[in-house]
């Protein structure tokens, strides 16, 4: 008797949780927050002042509007979230994620295409810089739009430099010229220490990957990795003299006194290193850690022997995705199409202390900015010479080997031709294999 | 009369244990038998897996990266359980002597253990800074010129993740502890009627009487170790520098998030599986001779 009524508990208790289970998460998974609107969610990856100033771009456009609602969502690890969540069917209606993705994520089908939309709303290359639009365009598809763009340049702490380099026109025009500012300017400790480094390539490493475009180099002709070509040995030839120059040991240990760089602590910011290659929102972070600092940018300086690469620039490129399997695709294009428009995007880019992808900017953009030379990161925007991120759906790998690539040049393990031999060997093995496995070639 | 599969109170059993068998049979058995599906097929969770047979474990037998992370994987195993443990034996035994507010020291040395893993590498980063970091500055008052340069010196990087796994050895030490309570005072008394001293109790009462627990927390130790993860992770991104600190567990992470892989990442994980299944094989065929259970009987 007992027995039956405690079966009976059981499963009445089972029920309730299962029912429970069953209502909670139809709760907890429907994204519909307003009844009147259809809610858009946006994943993206910015935190802090960058998260703050996209959520002004979202609240002006759900102000602007009364049929959309979009929901901004602050996400770690935006970029591995977005496809779990497409492979699970539950994706969000926009991705903010990187456009050194793009390749990866359409390979993997993760992707809608744009085109339509996009020829519907009247947006065209025209409307652009040109490397910025290209880097959203996948298999003649556009699969991406633009949100904050960067482009790099050398940055220079003027305390550390020698009279005569004390203006952006006397700085250094080629690598080797570079190379005898380094030597003048490098200073050692009376106990033989390393205690300012004219330049470093592996501070702040992140454009590791770049090191042989710098010297016309390229990572792919065609459909062939070209890890290995003689460009791409004498630049990181070049990267390796510095610890040939320093002591391999020495810059170890220099380096490992850096703090991060986004801190006070930053190499360049506490005047370790006297130029550093960065990106326009380097500006940003001296603004808020270093408010005094007596500094210029000029372009990054170019091979004597290579005058067709005078001017070139790192470009890199934030964009917006519209998952595939997204709820609401049309609404969620509504506000990608508000964001391009171009004083909305001045105003994001403006805040984000960047500059603008589009081909139009107004003067006021230029007068507002906070980067006293966001003019210079515009004009390098243009570039003849543009450097990106080869659209490749191994970038991931090939990002990571050539860091590998550039610490065991740097340590000293192995020679420039040996280590981009070995990594040529091991990409080459990833990229059959990919071809193979997800291009079904 | 057909007698039922299942007595009434077998299925109230069952019932009551069904949250729980459908949670192991959800999160566990599924995820488990998947997986194993998964290692012989290209998958990269946005596509249907395609049946590749062996070949991810082909591919995984010639990987030049694979192979360095297996490597530097089972050198930090074996580094790493065999200082842990001694360390965890020896806290164990300072911490069983008879003195006031030993309570308190118990406390104080498996709270380290309690430490978050990701707040632990961002402290360690500090202590090991070659420059600026406690470590370095207490050799250099200790009258070393050039201390190591324990983050940027491949030498020197792995050894900091094993000195470092030391100081997570409060859970193995109280459980030493736990053993050592059990150890009968009598054969002590014994000992010490035979004139047997400290080191001589330990080497003939302490350690065989425990030496079930010291196997069980070896094996525990190495399948831990051979997963280490979060701090490497957090201290030394991408394995750098170049690659020394690059583990398996993180090729493996690399692999399913970074590259999309999980088909390559889901064998990669079965061939972990088969590692640790076969290190705890040896270690127990090993420990066979050496462990007295009947200590614990």
């Amino acid at each position: 008797m007992a027995m039956g009524w405690l079966r009976s508990v059981g499963t009445a208790a089972f029920l309730v949780v299962l029912a429970s289970a069953v209502v909670i998460s139809e709760q907890a998974t429907n994204r519909q927050k307003k009844k009147e609107r259809v809610t858009v969610v946006y994943w993206e990856k910015w935190t802090g002042d960058e998260g703050d100033s996209m959520q002004k771009i979202v609240d002006w456009f759900n102000e602007s509007q009364d049929r959309i609602f979009v929901q901004y969502l602050s996400i770690s690890g935006v970029n591995d979230k977005t496809l779990l969540a497409t492979s699970g069917g539950n994706p969000p209606d926009i991705a903010g994620i990187w456009g050194e993705q793009v390749a990866q994520f359409a390979d993997a089908g993760a992707l809608m295409d744009l085109t339509p939309m996009a020829e519907e709303a009247g947006l065209d290359r025209s409307d652009y810089i040109g490397p910025y639009w290209d880097m959203v365009f996948y298999n003649n598809k556009l699969v991406a739009l633009p949100t904050t763009p960067a482009s790099t340049a050398m940055h220079v702490n003027r305390s550390k430099m020698p009279p005569e380099y004390d203006s952006p026109e006397e700085f250094p025009k080629t690598i080797e010229e570079l190379d005898a500012l380094v030597d003048k300017v490098s200073k050692r400790s009376s106990d033989d220490r390393l205690i300012l480094a004219g330049f470093l390539p592996s501070e702040p490493g992140w454009w590791n990957y770049g090191w042989g475009k710098l010297f016309g180099g390229k990572l792919m002709e065609g459909d062939k990795l070209t890890i290995d070509s003689p460009e791409n040995i004498r630049a990181w030839t070049w990267v390796g003299q510095f610890g040939k120059k320093f002591g391999n040991r020495e810059v170890q240990d220099f380096q490992s006194g850096f703090g991060n760089f986004s801190s006070p602590q930053n190499a360049f910011m506490t005047g370790k290193v006297a130029t550093v290659l960065q990106g326009v929102w380097m500006a940003n972070y001296i603004r808020l850690y270093q408010p005094k600092m007596d500094w210029y940018a000029v372009p990054f300086p170019y091979p004597a022997d290579r005058p067709d690469l005078k001017g070139s620039s790192f470009l890199g490129l934030d964009i917006v995705v519209i998952p595939r399997g997204a709820k609401h695709p049309k609404e969620a294009f509504e506000f990608l199409k508000f964001v391009q428009r171009q004083d909305v995007m001045e105003k994001l880019c403006s805040m984000h202390g960047k500059n603008s992808p589009l081909s139009k900017v107004s003067e006021n953009f230029f007068n507002t900015h906070q980067n006293k030379h966001i003019r210079l990161f515009d004009q390098l925007a243009r570039t003849r010479v543009p450097l990106f991120a080869d659209k490749l759906g191994i970038w991931a790998q090939l990002a990571t080997e050539l860091n590998n690539v550039t610490q065991e040049i740097n340590l000293g393990t192995k020679t420039p031709e040996q280590a981009l031999h070995d990594a040529q060997a091991r990409l080459d093995g990833q990229w059959e294999v990919y071809k193979k496995q997800v291009l079904g070639r | 009369m057909k007698k039922p599969i299942l007595t009434r109170e077998a299925a109230t059993a069952f019932l009551f244990a069904s949250p729980w068998i459908l949670g192991f049979l959800t999160f566990l058995a599924y995820p488990l038998l998947a997986s194993l599906y998964y290692s012989f097929t290209n998958f990269s969770v946005l596509r249907v897996p395609s049946w590749v047979g062996i070949s991810n474990y082909r591919e995984l037998a010639g990987d030049e990266v694979f192979h360095i992370a297996l490597k530097n994987t089972l050198l930090y195993v074996i580094a790493a359980v065999p200082l842990g443990s001694v360390m965890a034996i020896l806290l164990a035994l300072l911490l069983n002597t008879k003195v006031k507010g030993m309570a308190f020291y118990r406390t104080l040395f498996f709270i380290p253990s309690l430490v978050p893993m990701v707040a632990l590498g961002v402290l360690w980063l500090w202590v090991f800074n070659g420059e600026y970091g406690l470590l370095n500055e207490g050799l250099r008052g200790l009258g070393v010129k050039s201390p190591p340069n324990w983050l940027g010196d491949p030498l020197w990087a792995k050894w900091t993740l094993i000195l470092i796994a030391m100081w997570g050895s409060g859970n193995a030490m109280v459980i030493y502890l736990a053993g050592l309570q059990d150890v009968p005072v009598s054969l002590y008394e014994a000992a010490e009627l035979d004139g047997a001293k400290l080191v001589a109790k330990t080497r003939h009462v302490t350690l065989p009487m425990i030496s079930p627990v010291i196997l069980f927390n070896v094996v525990m130790g190495m399948i831990g170790a051979l997963q280490v993860f979060a701090v490497a992770y957090v201290m030394f991104p991408g394995g750098a520098p170049a690659r020394s600190t690059y583990f398996f567990t993180t090729y493996l992470f690399d692999n399913a998030f970074k590259y999309q892989r999980m088909g390559y990442a889901s064998a990669m994980g079965w061939v972990m599986f088969l590692i640790t299944l076969g290190l705890t094989m040896l270690a127990l065929r090993l420990s066979s001779k050496h462990v007295h259970y009947e200590a614990m009987q």
